[in-house]
């Protein structure tokens, strides 16, 4: 069992493409901030919730969601990291490029949060109840790329 | 009313970084073979048998059929599960269901992963939803980091504290023959000077990456004294699930919802009211060193924010007043089809006397839990008594 073992392996590379369905609520959100730069959250009619992602239940509550809200763009930091480990990133198959900042971000008038990237790698410059702001993408293509990161705002 | 079940047997394959001596099959058949020997049966006397593994991360469909022979399973009737983190605890609690509705009278268990053979960040990191999070996670290290840097705002816990908990994971391990990482003379110092995976998350905050296999054998009440002297009766079992999205319960290490929802769901059914006074041992699945103390607070051992000050007490070391993870824990050892139902395997063995080195003298009440995704959790309580 040591790694000098004379044990024999076979190798086996597997490359495949998916492609994923965005859906009804997914398209409105990603039309919305590709045509007009906005984050645009679902309020329940119960429990008063404002979902990031949009989706069509309040999975607490179980009611249909319909009314359409504007989030964000700035909000708060509720968890981050500084990722250094190298790994394969199964969107590419290729290595992804570390260190990179991420974030679970609580958006202004939402209620549940949104993960995404951060412009700082210092971890002595980031702390949970931060303020940050999304920065867009010029040409925006419907999709959470056109996001860039959150930009870490100052105290 | 459920039958009364026990388990009566465990077998565990001696679990490694790599295991290039067997391959898939030879590797269950090992776990499979030890626990047939510490039950005294046969293939043939097993009604049936459930799996346990996680197949994106060797990347085969269907293990259980080209395994076949490997867990005995020749026209057997046979489900294989595939519940991420809490896949050996849903197998557990199926094999209970089993023997408990009174249709099979002794089930097989069986958890296996040769993590090796395969990339176990990138298997993990389609975990996330490929529209809103896959692009940004970072395998469960990166997960587990951004929920620890919560966790210690809201409880204050700190490295330190954290380190701990795995310098206790790997010393404990070196009471266990079969456990992967033996590692005697590690110190505090030593954790906190490993590399930098994620802030705050340091690689010997991690588990490691395992090749291994557990089985364990369920029976009903009358077999269950017939073939074990002492069995370890299965006291209670609870499930929960929360919402899927990781930002949708942004608390997730601080608050761990599903694990208030399953253990005291559980304890009810146990009539356990101080948990950490009435149980006497338990194998929790901490993936990581400040799940644990996460765990500590969310499993109801100690006021939320005290998970830090539980451990510098010394209450869930070996000889403290509530063992946790006697066995080495996930810390240690990690072959994730395989890993919470090592939890499983672990409290029996403490119910049943047979924990070797690693044994909490007369351990009567055990837990053993299994935590998929931070989202979903399983419990399962064993017990010395009869329910
Ligand atoms: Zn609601």
């Amino acid at each position: 069992m040591s790694e000098e073992s004379p044990m024999l392996r076979v190798e086996f590379f597997l490359n495949t493409e998916y492609h994923y369905a965005v859906g009804h609520y997914g398209t409105r959100f990603f039309t919305e901030l590709r045509d007009h730069a906005r984050i645009m959250g679902m309020r329940c009619p119960e429990c008063g919730r404002v979902y990031i992602p949009p989706r069509p239940v309040c999975g607490i509550c179980y009611r249909e969601l319909q009314e359409w809200v504007e989030v964000g763009p700035e909000g708060t930091i509720v968890g981050w990291t500084v990722v250094r480990i190298p790994f394969i990133d199964p969107m590419t198959g290729e290595q992804r490029p570390v260190p990179y900042g991420f974030a679970i971000i609580r958006l202004d008038g939402a209620s549940t949060s949104l993960y995404h990237f951060l412009d700082e790698t210092d971890e002595s410059k980031i702390a949970v109840g931060k303020r940050v702001r999304a920065v867009f993408r010029e040409q925006r293509e419907g999709s959470l790329r056109d996001i860039l990161y959150f930009r870490l705002l100052e105290d | 009313m459920p039958r009364r079940v026990a388990i009566i047997a465990t077998g565990q394959t001696k679990h490694a970084a790599r295991r290039l001596d067997v391959n898939i099959r030879e590797l269950i058949s090992e776990a499979v073979i030890r626990a047939l020997q510490d039950a005294d049966l046969t293939m043939q006397q097993i009604d049936a048998v459930l799996l346990s593994n996680m197949e994106p991360f060797e990347g085969f469909l269907f293990p259980e059929l080209w395994a076949v022979e490997g867990w005995g399973g020749y026209m057997k009737p046979s489900v294989k599960f595939n519940t991420g983190g809490t896949v050996g605890t849903t197998t557990a609690i199926a094999a209970y269901y089993y023997v408990a509705s009174g249709i099979y009278d002794v089930v097989m268990a069986i958890g296996f992963q040769k993590q090796s053979e395969g990339h176990t960040q990138t298997a993990i990191t389609t975990v996330g939803d490929p529209i809103w999070e896959r692009s940004i996670m970072a395998g469960a290290i990166g997960n587990f980091a951004v929920m620890a840097t919560t966790y210690m705002h809201e409880s204050g816990v700190t490295e330190e504290q954290a380190a701990k908990a795995a310098v206790k994971a790997r010393r404990n391990a070196c009471l266990n023959e079969y456990a992967h990482l033996q590692m005697p003379d590690i110190t505090v110092e030593d954790v906190l000077k490993s590399e930098m995976l994620a802030y705050p998350v340091k690689r010997l905050d991690m588990c490691p990456q395992s090749d291994g296999a557990v089985a364990v054998i369920f029976a009903e009440e009358s077999k269950a004294q017939r073939l074990c002297p002492r069995p370890a009766w299965v006291k209670a079992v609870a499930t929960a699930h929360e919402q899927q999205y990781m930002g949708d319960s942004p608390k997730r290490l601080a608050e761990m919802r599903s694990l208030i929802a399953a253990s005291r769901r559980a304890y009810q059914a146990a009539g356990i009211t101080n948990p950490r006074k009435e149980l006497d041992v338990a194998e929790i699945y901490e993936v990581a060193s400040f799940a644990e103390l996460a765990m500590y607070e969310n499993l109801g051992f100690c006021e939320r924010g005290e998970g830090g000050k539980l451990i510098d007490m010394g209450v869930t070391e070996l000889t403290g007043e509530l063992p946790v993870n006697p066995s080495g824990g996930v810390m240690s050892t990690n072959p994730i089809g395989a890993t919470a139902l090592i939890r499983v395997a672990e409290a029996a063995l403490q119910i049943m006397g047979k924990a070797g080195r690693r044994q909490v003298e007369g351990a009567r009440m055990a837990l053993a839990t299994g935590y998929g995704g931070n989202a979903w959790t399983d419990i399962m309580i064993l017990s010395r008594e009869k329910p």
